[in-house]
């Protein structure tokens, strides 16, 4: 099973809830190493599309596929849990609200997946850690437990702990949004660092100054629909649909 | 006549004898109702219907009748099946899975209202479901209901003077064998009580000591 061209391949995605349709027939796809933004007010199916790629949010219709394989498979419970945990290892997911484990250290955090999942020795686990944390600048924290972090320091730790699962992609939703302002520029720089690193790379977000800087190319998202898409000096700048214009007003209206 | 505390010497060994009886038999039901509290919580919230419905009724049983009568039904009653456990062991077993079906209510509740995003974030990084729930679920529900976990011991305490009925020479019994003995109700249960005072006093140290080791690391 490796017809997917793309290393990131949505095809027709459809979601609905009851009668709510809240992805309406999405297709994308995200080369190795690109850095895709997903804009678009809240209700417009863009956390969905990208829960969806990790199956967190099952689609109702469409197929998802990641590396030439496909994520949303039909197989039996058992062996789809199995196929599941298989793929979510290799992507990696920033959420709005940290979701820290709270019961447990930084070090902890970051690697207790690699613990259960890689095996590997106690050692190895703490070298991980501190590597990971020291990439997020983190290493003079790794003995704190969340409730002891500001909201970016714990957003930092949250980046480490995906990425000591060595993951092919990152998934960002909305990982500044819930930040003081002033705390938003280092969760920011991670993220750049990550871009630097040639990391695969899907972030929806609200930050359009961030998006612009760090994104290869920009989907801007309304009602269950990719209205308009490209990269985000076009996008930004002169975008072509009027809903796109309106939202990129109202956005710069608020802002102020 | 008076109160008269000189005759508690002869018989003090029988008192400490049935004291360490009510601790052991309280450490080991404590131990067995926390654990099975959370085996059974998980069943009561994950386990297919074919386990959770007779399950339901086995934990209707140990709540919904007196502790009495299942220490009977444990003790007198399985023999006739073929099981003939030892009246401590019973008494074990009996106070244990009765205390272990309040802490399941307990730790039931907590797991639900841990938030639904520390699932997410296990199940994202590749932990299968029972995974989450052991290393990232559980043990967040398990510090939310120590303190009213904490209640339900002192209460199993208390009910450990229960298994007198079957023969255990706990505290309680063991005050009253030695009333037998010597016509002194009152400074014997006195003693008794003494002693129950002092096992409370120690079970709330230890209860703080693990609520302080919990709220620094969280």
């Amino acid at each position: 099973m490796t017809d997917g061209k793309s290393f990131v391949e949505i095809r027709h995605a459809q979601k609905s809830f009851g009668k709510l349709e809240v992805l309406k027939d999405i297709s994308l796809s995200v080369d190795r190493g690109q850095i895709v933004g997903i804009i678009g007010s809240s209700g417009s199916g863009k956390s969905t599309l990208l829960r969806a790629i990790n199956d967190l949010d099952p689609l109702t219709g469409g197929e998802v596929w990641l590396d030439g394989v496909r994520v949303n498979q039909t197989l039996p419970h058992r062996a789809y849990e199995k196929h599941i945990n298989q793929m979510r290892q290799q992507v990696g997911m920033v959420f709005q609200h940290f979701n820290l484990f709270p019961h447990m250290t930084a070090r902890e955090n970051v690697s207790m997946a690699p613990i259960m999942l890689k095996g590997i020795s106690k050692d190895e686990a703490n070298a991980l850690a501190e590597a990971q944390l020291d990439h997020v600048g983190m290493l003079e924290r790794i003995d704190y437990y969340p409730s002891q972090l500001s909201g970016g320091q714990k957003q930092r730790v949250a980046i480490a702990r995906a990425l000591a699962m060595q993951p092919k992609l990152m998934l960002f939703d909305e990982a500044t949004s819930a930040l003081d302002p002033e705390l938003v520029e280092e969760v920011n720089q991670v993220m750049r660092k990550l871009a630097e690193q040639h990391m695969t790379m899907i972030i929806v977000t609200h930050e359009m100054d961030f998006a612009a800087s760090v994104c290869d190319r920009v989907l801007f998202m309304d009602q269950g629909v990719v209205v308009e898409e490209g990269p985000p000096e076009i996008l930004f700048k002169t975008p072509s649909q009027p809903r796109t214009r309106e939202f990129l007003r109202k956005h710069l209206e608020s802002a102020k | 006549m008076g109160l008269d505390f000189t005759v508690i010497p002869k018989y003090f060994d029988i008192i400490l004898l049935g004291c360490a009886y009510t601790i052991g038999i309280t450490v080991a039901a404590a131990i067995l109702s926390f654990f099975g509290g959370i085996v059974f919580a998980v069943i009561a919230l994950y386990a297919p219907w074919i386990i959770r419905q007779p399950f339901r009724m086995v934990a209707w049983m140990f709540m919904g009748t007196p502790l009495l009568l299942q220490l009977f039904l444990i003790y007198f009653g399985l023999v006739q099946v073929g099981i003939d456990l030892p009246a401590v062991v019973a008494g074990i077993i009996g106070l244990g899975l009765h205390f272990a079906v309040y802490n399941s209510e307990l730790i039931q509740t907590a797991i639900l209202s841990v938030d639904k995003g520390q699932m997410e974030a296990a199940r994202t990084l590749g932990l299968s479901r029972s995974e989450a729930l052991r290393k990232v679920v559980i043990p967040q529900a398990v510090r939310a209901v120590i303190p009213p976990i904490s209640n339900n011991m002192i209460a199993l305490l208390k009910d450990s003077a229960l298994v007198s009925v079957i023969g255990v020479s706990e505290l309680t019994l063991s005050a009253q064998r030695a009333i037998g003995a010597t016509y002194r109700p009152f400074e014997f249960y006195l003693l008794a009580a003494a002693f129950y005072y002092v096992i409370n006093l120690g079970m709330e140290w230890v209860q703080r000591r693990i609520e302080r080791r919990i709220s620094i690391s969280r």
